[in-house]
């Protein structure tokens, strides 16, 4: 079912918008034009879909997950296995289609932010492979937690720059990029990690992550003969969410979005907006927002570096308003558990994002029975976060 | 009351265009590099000639912003300013200044606010208008709607990237005067003031009868008078914002010293 949102303008109903200096706006409404001109072209899909099949390896594998079902002995258990995806994760869906786009338009230049370097890496592949030029900002301290991804980005051509303003981690990072984009607008295409920012970014990103719920769909029909009871995603920006969420918003299918409670949603060092921020605008549009009683953005925690941001994707938000989905949060440790459990009954580490979602089964699964399925969006592979779960677990590697 | 506010910026600009003279906008930092003392810095700028100035409310994400700007923001939020703070120092000035005060901020202190409770707070306390460089013209309509009910001028700006199109119908939004970006980037000073910068001016000049002023990258006196000579408003920024870093405790006699020049070099 194709929804009308968002707008023309880019909202879902008072979320979204277009909330930059005026400088970028020319811009936004080139790519808004561009990205409605390719969407529909079926040189620009054809190639897409080389891509997709024959470079990220798509389809990535619906696998039912037995061990883990026999471990809880109630419902049949799926992981949508985006894991597997070229470079690691569901981040180089969005990648290569923004960069096909880029490289329509005209752009030798791109720009990006990470956090923990997932996007960062997937930038910096589509530019390797599109000889574009790319430089990806990276909060200072991010830099140094994650230093094996920023050699891992230099490897593949990219320059990463530390940006030391703020709380020097993604937000601030995806502040300096704005502000690079600000300034070099003309020949710089800024290539968004998350269904974020101002119009089109949340649509345009939803749509080339939107493949991961096709592909779902078709997969558990062929299965099972028929949609799931639950899918679970975690929500940090939520593009993986979305991505999976997209083709069963409005039927019988729970929707459930994880967000990371940190230390405890009432800790205040958690990365939870859709449970605990208020309304406010981020990086370009109007959303659910860590945030104080002026306006004063706040710090997130997580030990997740994926999903450690104050804000989070307008559709959500809306999503959230009109429960079309759900939206729950797990802690750091319950992560941590999630991340051990998977690991020992199936041999595959998550990553700390995708842990998340894996945890929130063991909260809902005495709801459900044997007749019940439930996918949950492995997002991402665990490899990277290694060193993060040893340092958590005390132990010296 | 409501019609005054806005003439007072109005009055401004009648007055300097009858005299054949630019104005000139410093801009600063509220709580900057002290709460108490960033009001002396407006009472001294406002004596040492300015025509309006900006006062910054301090914000976590200034992405307009560069690099001085944001180090005094953080400053200024370590010092505890937040919105009410600003508006409190504003009417505390209001005792010895009538010099129109713009508050700069950006959109989400304002929508965090209240947009009718902002508007009528900043009213209240002596502010005139107000520019929030992330709110484009699609998106400013709730925001001005408020404004104008209390008699606040909502200020927008225009970019060099800005359509025609685009720049007629800013123009006719914008209130008081139309904010020009005199570059793509963000703010702070440059060496060079932009090779376009006369035909963007011209540019914006036909496409509306408001007063122009120009920022972004504005520093020395004879940038100043260069932009004096095309522009009916001269705002400087980090360059001010900068300086006061630097002074220290000096920087009230600082920040009156660099007016002035600055004065001079646009009236001669």
């Amino acid at each position: 079912m194709q929804r009308l949102f968002p707008d023309e303008r880019g909202h879902f109903d008072e979320f979204g918008g277009q909330f930059v200096p005026e400088t970028l706006m020319t811009a936004l409404e080139e790519l808004v034009e561009a990205y409605e001109k390719y969407r529909d072209d079926p040189a620009f899909q054809d190639e897409l879909a080389f891509y997709q099949r024959e470079y990220i390896s798509r389809p990535t594998g619906l696998y039912f997950a037995k061990k883990l079902t026999e471990h809880y002995g109630r419902a049949k258990i799926y992981l949508k296995r985006e894991d597997l995806c070229h470079t690691g994760s569901h981040k180089l869906n969005n990648t290569i289609g923004q960069a096909l786009l880029a490289k329509r338009m005209g752009k030798k230049r791109i720009i990006a932010e990470t956090g923990a370097g997932q996007h960062g890496v997937a930038s910096a592949t589509a530019a390797a492979l599109f000889g574009l030029e790319c430089e990806v900002y990276m909060g200072e301290e991010d830099t140094r937690r994650q230093s094996l991804n920023v050699f891992r980005m230099n490897l593949l051509g990219s320059d990463v720059i530390p940006v030391t303003s703020g709380t020097k981690t993604l937000k601030d990072a995806m502040n300096e990029a704005i502000r690079d984009w600000v300034t070099n607008v003309e020949t710089t295409y800024y290539l968004l990690g998350s269904v974020g920012g101002p119009h089109p970014y949340p649509m345009m990103v939803r749509d080339f992550q939107t493949i991961i719920g096709r592909e779902t769909k078709e997969q558990i029909e062929k299965a099972e003969g028929r949609a799931p009871d639950f899918i679970i995603a975690c929500v940090g920006g939520g593009s993986n969410a979305m991505g999976i969420f997209y083709p069963f918003i409005g039927t019988e299918t729970r929707l459930i979005g994880v967000e990371p409670a940190g230390h405890g949603l009432e800790s205040g060092q958690h990365g939870a907006p859709l449970s605990k921020g208020a309304k406010g605008i981020l990086h370009g549009s109007l959303s659910y927002l860590l945030q104080d009683e002026y306006g004063q953005v706040l710090p997130a925690h997580s030990i997740s570096a994926g999903l450690d941001y104050p804000g989070v994707g307008p559709e959500h938000s809306y999503l959230k308003d009109n429960t079309l989905a759900e939206y729950v949060s797990v802690t750091d440790d319950e992560a941590l558990e999630a991340f051990r459990l998977l690991s020992q009954t199936e041999g595959i580490l998550p990553a700390l994002e995708s842990s998340h979602a894996v945890a929130y089964i063991d909260k809902m699964i005495a709801s459900t029975t044997k007749d019940d399925i439930i996918v949950v969006n492995l997002s991402g592979r665990g490899d990277k976060d290694v060193q993060v779960v040893a340092a958590a677990l005390g132990v010296n590697l | 009351m409501a019609i005054t506010r806005i003439n007072r910026i109005d009055a401004v600009f009648d007055k300097l265009e009858e005299e054949n003279r630019t104005a000139l906008m410093p801009y600063l930092m509220a709580g900057y590099p002290d709460v108490e003392t960033s009001l002396e810095l407006l009472v001294a700028v406002a004596k040492a000639g300015a025509d309006l100035i900006e006062f910054g409310v301090p914000y976590s994400d200034p992405l307009a912003d560069g690099p001085t700007i944001q180090a005094a923001g953080e400053v200024a939020l370590r010092n505890g300013v937040n919105t009410d703070t600003v508006f409190t120092l504003v009417r505390r000035a209001r005792e010895s200044v009538d010099t129109p005060v713009v508050v700069m901020t950006y959109y989400n202190t304002i929508y965090r606010y209240g947009l009718e409770r902002f508007a009528q707070k900043a009213a209240e306390s002596g502010v005139d208008g107000v520019i929030a460089p992330d709110l484009p013209p699609e998106e400013a309509a709730p925001w001005a709607d408020a404004a104008s009910k209390y008699g606040v001028a909502t200020v927008m700006l225009v970019a060099p990237t800005s359509t025609d199109k685009r720049i007629e119908r800013i123009s006719e939004l914008s209130k008081g005067f139309v904010y020009c970006v005199s570059l793509t980037g963000v703010t702070g000073a440059r060496a060079n003031l932009p090779s376009n910068l006369t035909d963007f001016i011209y540019r914006v000049r036909a496409l509306t009868d408001k007063p122009l002023a120009v920022g972004f990258g504005i520093s020395e006196p004879e940038q100043a008078k260069e932009v004096s000579e095309i522009a009916d408003g001269v705002i400087i920024g980090s360059a001010l914002v900068g300086l006061i870093g630097k002074a220290g405790g000096d920087c009230v006699e600082a920040a009156r010293a660099y007016m002035s020049r600055i004065r001079e070099a646009i009236d001669t």
